[in-house]
Protein backbone atom coordinates (compact mmCIF):
# COMPACT_ATOMS: atom_id res chain seq x y z
CA UNK A 1 0.00 0.00 0.00
CA UNK A 2 1.67 3.33 -0.70
CA UNK A 3 -0.78 5.28 1.59
CA UNK A 4 -1.39 4.63 4.80
CA UNK A 5 -4.39 4.77 5.67
CA UNK A 6 -4.07 7.73 8.16
CA UNK A 7 -2.68 9.76 4.71
CA UNK A 8 -5.61 8.87 3.06
CA UNK A 9 -8.33 9.78 5.73
CA UNK A 10 -6.25 12.89 5.44
CA UNK A 11 -6.30 13.03 1.50
CA UNK A 12 -10.28 12.09 2.25
CA UNK A 13 -10.87 15.46 4.43
CA UNK A 14 -8.96 17.81 2.44
CA UNK A 15 -10.82 16.38 -0.90
CA UNK A 16 -14.38 17.56 0.73
CA UNK A 17 -13.11 20.73 2.10
CA UNK A 18 -11.69 21.92 -1.31
CA UNK A 19 -15.20 20.40 -2.78
CA UNK A 20 -17.05 22.83 -0.21
CA UNK A 21 -15.18 25.45 -0.77
CA UNK A 22 -15.23 25.13 -4.73
CA UNK A 23 -19.31 25.25 -4.42
CA UNK A 24 -19.63 28.04 -2.17
CA UNK A 25 -16.76 30.33 -4.24
CA UNK A 26 -19.22 28.66 -7.61
CA UNK A 27 -22.60 30.10 -5.67
CA UNK A 28 -20.79 33.72 -4.82
CA UNK A 29 -19.56 34.12 -8.33
CA UNK A 30 -23.29 33.14 -10.02
CA UNK A 31 -25.19 35.20 -7.60
CA UNK A 32 -22.99 38.53 -7.74
CA UNK A 33 -21.99 38.33 -11.34
CA UNK A 34 -25.24 37.74 -12.71
CA UNK A 35 -24.19 36.83 -16.29
CA UNK A 36 -25.13 33.31 -17.52
CA UNK A 37 -23.22 33.30 -21.00
CA UNK A 38 -20.40 30.48 -21.09
CA UNK A 39 -17.44 32.89 -21.58
CA UNK A 40 -18.25 34.43 -17.98
CA UNK A 41 -19.32 30.53 -16.41
CA UNK A 42 -16.29 28.90 -17.16
CA UNK A 43 -13.75 31.95 -16.41
CA UNK A 44 -15.22 32.16 -12.93
CA UNK A 45 -15.47 28.30 -12.32
CA UNK A 46 -11.44 28.27 -13.22
CA UNK A 47 -10.67 31.42 -10.59
CA UNK A 48 -13.09 29.01 -8.13
CA UNK A 49 -11.10 26.19 -8.57
CA UNK A 50 -7.85 27.96 -8.37
CA UNK A 51 -8.52 30.12 -5.22
CA UNK A 52 -10.17 26.67 -3.52
CA UNK A 53 -6.99 24.74 -4.47
CA UNK A 54 -4.66 27.32 -3.07
CA UNK A 55 -6.54 28.40 -0.16
CA UNK A 56 -9.33 25.43 1.18
CA UNK A 57 -7.63 25.27 4.40
CA UNK A 58 -8.52 29.14 5.44
CA UNK A 59 -12.87 28.94 5.21
CA UNK A 60 -13.00 26.08 6.49
CA UNK A 61 -10.49 24.70 8.90
CA UNK A 62 -10.40 22.83 12.62
CA UNK A 63 -11.99 19.28 13.11
CA UNK A 64 -15.30 19.29 11.17
CA UNK A 65 -16.83 16.65 13.37
CA UNK A 66 -19.85 18.04 14.51
CA UNK A 67 -19.88 20.77 12.32
CA UNK A 68 -23.45 19.98 10.52
CA UNK A 69 -25.10 20.05 14.39
CA UNK A 70 -23.29 23.18 15.24
CA UNK A 71 -25.08 24.88 12.38
CA UNK A 72 -28.27 23.56 12.87
CA UNK A 73 -28.42 24.93 16.08
CA UNK A 74 -27.08 27.61 15.08
CA UNK A 75 -30.10 28.21 12.74
CA UNK A 76 -32.54 27.98 15.54
CA UNK A 77 -30.36 30.50 17.81
CA UNK A 78 -30.89 33.41 15.09
CA UNK A 79 -34.63 33.27 15.72
CA UNK A 80 -33.98 34.17 19.19
CA UNK A 81 -31.60 36.46 18.66
CA UNK A 82 -33.59 38.33 16.22
CA UNK A 83 -36.40 38.91 18.74
CA UNK A 84 -33.94 39.57 21.05
CA UNK A 85 -32.76 42.22 18.87
CA UNK A 86 -36.92 43.78 18.85
CA UNK A 87 -36.77 43.91 22.14
CA UNK A 88 -33.84 46.02 22.55
CA UNK A 89 -34.75 48.70 20.40
CA UNK A 90 -37.98 48.63 21.77
CA UNK A 91 -36.41 49.42 24.72
CA UNK A 92 -34.14 51.58 23.76
CA UNK A 93 -37.10 53.78 22.02
CA UNK A 94 -38.34 53.66 25.29
CA UNK A 95 -35.20 55.10 27.34
CA UNK A 96 -34.78 57.82 24.11
CA UNK A 97 -38.09 59.25 24.24
CA UNK A 98 -39.08 59.03 27.37
CA UNK A 99 -39.07 62.89 28.63
CA UNK A 100 -36.75 61.71 32.14
CA UNK A 101 -34.35 59.62 30.31
CA UNK A 102 -34.44 56.40 33.01
CA UNK A 103 -30.81 55.57 32.48
CA UNK A 104 -28.43 54.23 35.29
CA UNK A 105 -25.52 53.00 33.48
CA UNK A 106 -22.81 50.75 34.83
CA UNK A 107 -20.24 48.37 34.08
CA UNK A 108 -20.21 44.78 34.62
CA UNK A 109 -17.35 42.30 34.66
CA UNK A 110 -17.74 38.76 34.34
CA UNK A 111 -15.74 34.96 33.27
CA UNK A 112 -17.31 33.11 30.91
CA UNK A 113 -16.28 29.06 30.31
CA UNK A 114 -16.25 29.97 26.54
CA UNK A 115 -12.71 29.82 24.75
CA UNK A 116 -13.11 29.47 20.75
CA UNK A 117 -12.94 32.45 18.74
CA UNK A 118 -16.38 32.01 16.99
CA UNK A 119 -18.50 31.41 20.28
CA UNK A 120 -16.69 34.56 22.23
CA UNK A 121 -17.47 36.63 18.95
CA UNK A 122 -20.85 35.04 18.84
CA UNK A 123 -21.49 35.87 21.78
CA UNK A 124 -19.83 39.89 22.08
CA UNK A 125 -22.21 40.65 19.24
CA UNK A 126 -25.04 39.22 20.87
CA UNK A 127 -24.76 40.80 24.27
CA UNK A 128 -24.24 44.16 22.09
CA UNK A 129 -27.40 43.49 19.98
CA UNK A 130 -29.87 42.36 22.95
CA UNK A 131 -31.33 44.83 25.48
CA UNK A 132 -29.39 47.58 27.57
CA UNK A 133 -25.73 46.09 27.06
CA UNK A 134 -22.62 46.51 24.74
CA UNK A 135 -19.53 44.59 25.03
CA UNK A 136 -16.65 46.77 25.78
CA UNK A 137 -13.84 44.35 26.03
CA UNK A 138 -13.05 40.69 25.69
CA UNK A 139 -9.90 38.51 26.96
CA UNK A 140 -10.24 35.48 24.99
CA UNK A 141 -7.43 33.94 27.11
CA UNK A 142 -9.51 33.83 29.99
CA UNK A 143 -13.34 33.79 28.44
CA UNK A 144 -13.50 37.57 30.63
CA UNK A 145 -15.75 40.15 29.47
CA UNK A 146 -16.48 43.52 30.27
CA UNK A 147 -20.02 44.51 30.11
CA UNK A 148 -21.47 48.29 29.87
CA UNK A 149 -25.06 48.08 30.63
CA UNK A 150 -27.60 51.49 30.60
CA UNK A 151 -29.82 50.03 33.65
CA UNK A 152 -29.10 47.78 36.81
CA UNK A 153 -32.06 45.19 35.30
CA UNK A 154 -30.04 45.02 31.80
CA UNK A 155 -27.96 43.97 33.44
CA UNK A 156 -28.93 41.48 35.87
CA UNK A 157 -29.81 39.15 32.75
CA UNK A 158 -26.42 38.64 32.51
CA UNK A 159 -25.00 38.56 35.85
CA UNK A 160 -28.13 36.39 37.82
CA UNK A 161 -30.10 34.36 34.59
CA UNK A 162 -26.76 33.86 31.84
CA UNK A 163 -29.16 32.61 29.70
CA UNK A 164 -27.24 34.05 26.27
CA UNK A 165 -24.20 32.55 28.07
CA UNK A 166 -25.98 29.16 27.99
CA UNK A 167 -27.62 29.52 24.79
CA UNK A 168 -23.80 29.98 23.11
CA UNK A 169 -22.44 27.43 24.88
CA UNK A 170 -24.96 25.22 24.02
CA UNK A 171 -24.95 25.98 20.57
CA UNK A 172 -20.96 25.39 20.46
CA UNK A 173 -21.14 22.27 22.41
CA UNK A 174 -18.91 24.06 25.24
CA UNK A 175 -19.53 23.44 28.80
CA UNK A 176 -20.85 26.36 31.02
CA UNK A 177 -21.08 26.68 34.46
CA UNK A 178 -22.39 29.70 36.50
CA UNK A 179 -19.71 32.26 37.04
CA UNK A 180 -18.55 35.07 39.33
CA UNK A 181 -19.91 38.55 38.60
CA UNK A 182 -18.95 41.71 39.93
CA UNK A 183 -19.72 45.53 38.97
CA UNK A 184 -16.51 48.01 38.56
CA UNK A 185 -17.00 51.60 39.26
CA UNK A 186 -14.01 53.17 37.79
CA UNK B 1 -50.31 44.31 -4.78
CA UNK B 2 -51.95 46.77 -2.25
CA UNK B 3 -51.28 44.20 0.55
CA UNK B 4 -47.43 44.25 -0.90
CA UNK B 5 -47.61 48.16 -1.11
CA UNK B 6 -48.63 47.87 2.56
CA UNK B 7 -46.38 45.52 3.91
CA UNK B 8 -43.41 47.40 2.62
CA UNK B 9 -44.62 50.29 3.87
CA UNK B 10 -44.94 49.09 7.09
CA UNK B 11 -41.83 47.40 7.10
CA UNK B 12 -40.11 51.37 6.03
CA UNK B 13 -42.02 52.87 8.29
CA UNK B 14 -40.81 50.64 11.11
CA UNK B 15 -37.25 50.88 10.50
CA UNK B 16 -37.49 54.94 9.17
CA UNK B 17 -38.96 55.15 13.13
CA UNK B 18 -36.17 53.24 14.47
CA UNK B 19 -33.45 55.01 12.73
CA UNK B 20 -34.81 58.24 13.80
CA UNK B 21 -34.90 57.27 17.44
CA UNK B 22 -31.02 55.79 17.01
CA UNK B 23 -30.36 59.95 15.80
CA UNK B 24 -32.44 61.28 18.82
CA UNK B 25 -30.82 59.09 21.29
CA UNK B 26 -27.16 60.12 19.81
CA UNK B 27 -28.06 63.61 20.03
CA UNK B 28 -29.72 63.30 24.17
CA UNK B 29 -27.65 60.85 25.97
CA UNK B 30 -25.03 62.00 28.11
CA UNK B 31 -22.18 60.60 27.01
CA UNK B 32 -20.31 58.54 24.73
CA UNK B 33 -21.19 54.92 25.59
CA UNK B 34 -24.91 55.23 25.72
CA UNK B 35 -24.63 57.07 22.79
CA UNK B 36 -23.35 53.99 21.34
CA UNK B 37 -25.93 51.76 23.07
CA UNK B 38 -28.80 53.91 20.85
CA UNK B 39 -26.82 54.10 17.57
CA UNK B 40 -25.51 50.75 17.85
CA UNK B 41 -28.70 49.09 18.41
CA UNK B 42 -31.24 51.22 16.40
CA UNK B 43 -29.56 51.16 13.36
CA UNK B 44 -28.89 47.67 13.34
CA UNK B 45 -32.51 47.17 12.95
CA UNK B 46 -33.81 50.09 11.25
CA UNK B 47 -31.33 49.82 8.17
CA UNK B 48 -32.09 45.95 8.30
CA UNK B 49 -35.76 46.30 8.05
CA UNK B 50 -35.71 49.51 5.78
CA UNK B 51 -33.31 47.12 3.12
CA UNK B 52 -35.90 44.32 3.88
CA UNK B 53 -38.98 46.58 2.69
CA UNK B 54 -36.94 47.29 -0.27
CA UNK B 55 -36.04 43.35 -0.56
CA UNK B 56 -39.95 42.20 -0.53
CA UNK B 57 -41.12 45.41 -3.06
CA UNK B 58 -38.48 44.33 -5.56
CA UNK B 59 -39.20 40.98 -5.38
CA UNK B 60 -43.03 41.25 -5.97
CA UNK B 61 -42.99 43.65 -8.62
CA UNK B 62 -40.12 42.30 -10.98
CA UNK B 63 -40.45 39.08 -12.60
CA UNK B 64 -37.13 36.99 -13.57
CA UNK B 65 -34.10 35.65 -11.60
CA UNK B 66 -34.73 37.32 -8.30
CA UNK B 67 -30.80 38.21 -7.87
CA UNK B 68 -30.95 41.57 -6.32
CA UNK B 69 -33.09 40.21 -3.58
CA UNK B 70 -30.74 37.68 -3.02
CA UNK B 71 -27.88 40.35 -3.14
CA UNK B 72 -30.19 42.60 -0.43
CA UNK B 73 -30.09 39.44 2.14
CA UNK B 74 -26.35 39.27 2.13
CA UNK B 75 -26.63 42.86 2.64
CA UNK B 76 -28.82 42.09 5.63
CA UNK B 77 -26.54 39.75 6.81
CA UNK B 78 -23.23 41.68 6.86
CA UNK B 79 -25.11 44.67 8.41
CA UNK B 80 -26.22 42.14 11.59
CA UNK B 81 -22.61 41.09 11.79
CA UNK B 82 -20.94 44.32 11.03
CA UNK B 83 -22.62 46.88 12.94
CA UNK B 84 -21.98 45.05 16.49
CA UNK B 85 -18.73 44.97 15.52
CA UNK B 86 -18.06 48.73 14.93
CA UNK B 87 -19.97 49.39 17.86
CA UNK B 88 -17.64 47.22 20.32
CA UNK B 89 -14.16 48.71 18.20
CA UNK B 90 -15.22 52.09 19.25
CA UNK B 91 -16.03 51.16 22.80
CA UNK B 92 -13.07 49.40 23.11
CA UNK B 93 -11.12 51.97 22.18
CA UNK B 94 -12.80 54.73 24.04
CA UNK B 95 -12.30 52.56 27.15
CA UNK B 96 -8.35 51.85 26.69
CA UNK B 97 -8.18 55.81 26.35
CA UNK B 98 -9.50 55.96 29.60
CA UNK B 99 -12.77 57.94 28.76
CA UNK B 100 -15.05 57.44 31.93
CA UNK B 101 -18.47 56.37 31.78
CA UNK B 102 -21.34 58.62 32.53
CA UNK B 103 -22.70 57.86 36.14
CA UNK B 104 -26.39 58.61 37.34
CA UNK B 105 -26.39 62.72 38.60
CA UNK B 106 -23.21 63.94 36.54
CA UNK B 107 -23.83 66.88 34.33
CA UNK B 108 -23.92 65.59 30.53
CA UNK B 109 -20.74 66.14 28.21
Amino acid sequence: MALGRREEMKLKKNGFRIFLTFCIMAIFWVLLSGIFDMFHLISGLICCNLVSLLSHDLLIKGKSEKNLLKLLRLLFYIPWELWQIVLANIDVAYRVLHPKMPIDPLIIEFDTTLRKDFSLTTLANSITLTPGTVTILVKPERGRFWVHALSKKSANALIVDQTMQKKVAHVFMEKQVQTETHEVFE
Amino acid sequence: MLIVHIIVTLFLGTGLFFTLVGSIGLLRFPDLYTRLHATGKCDTLGGGLIILGALIYHFFQYSGVPLVPAKLIFLIIFIFIANPTATHALMKAAYKTGLKPWRLGEERR
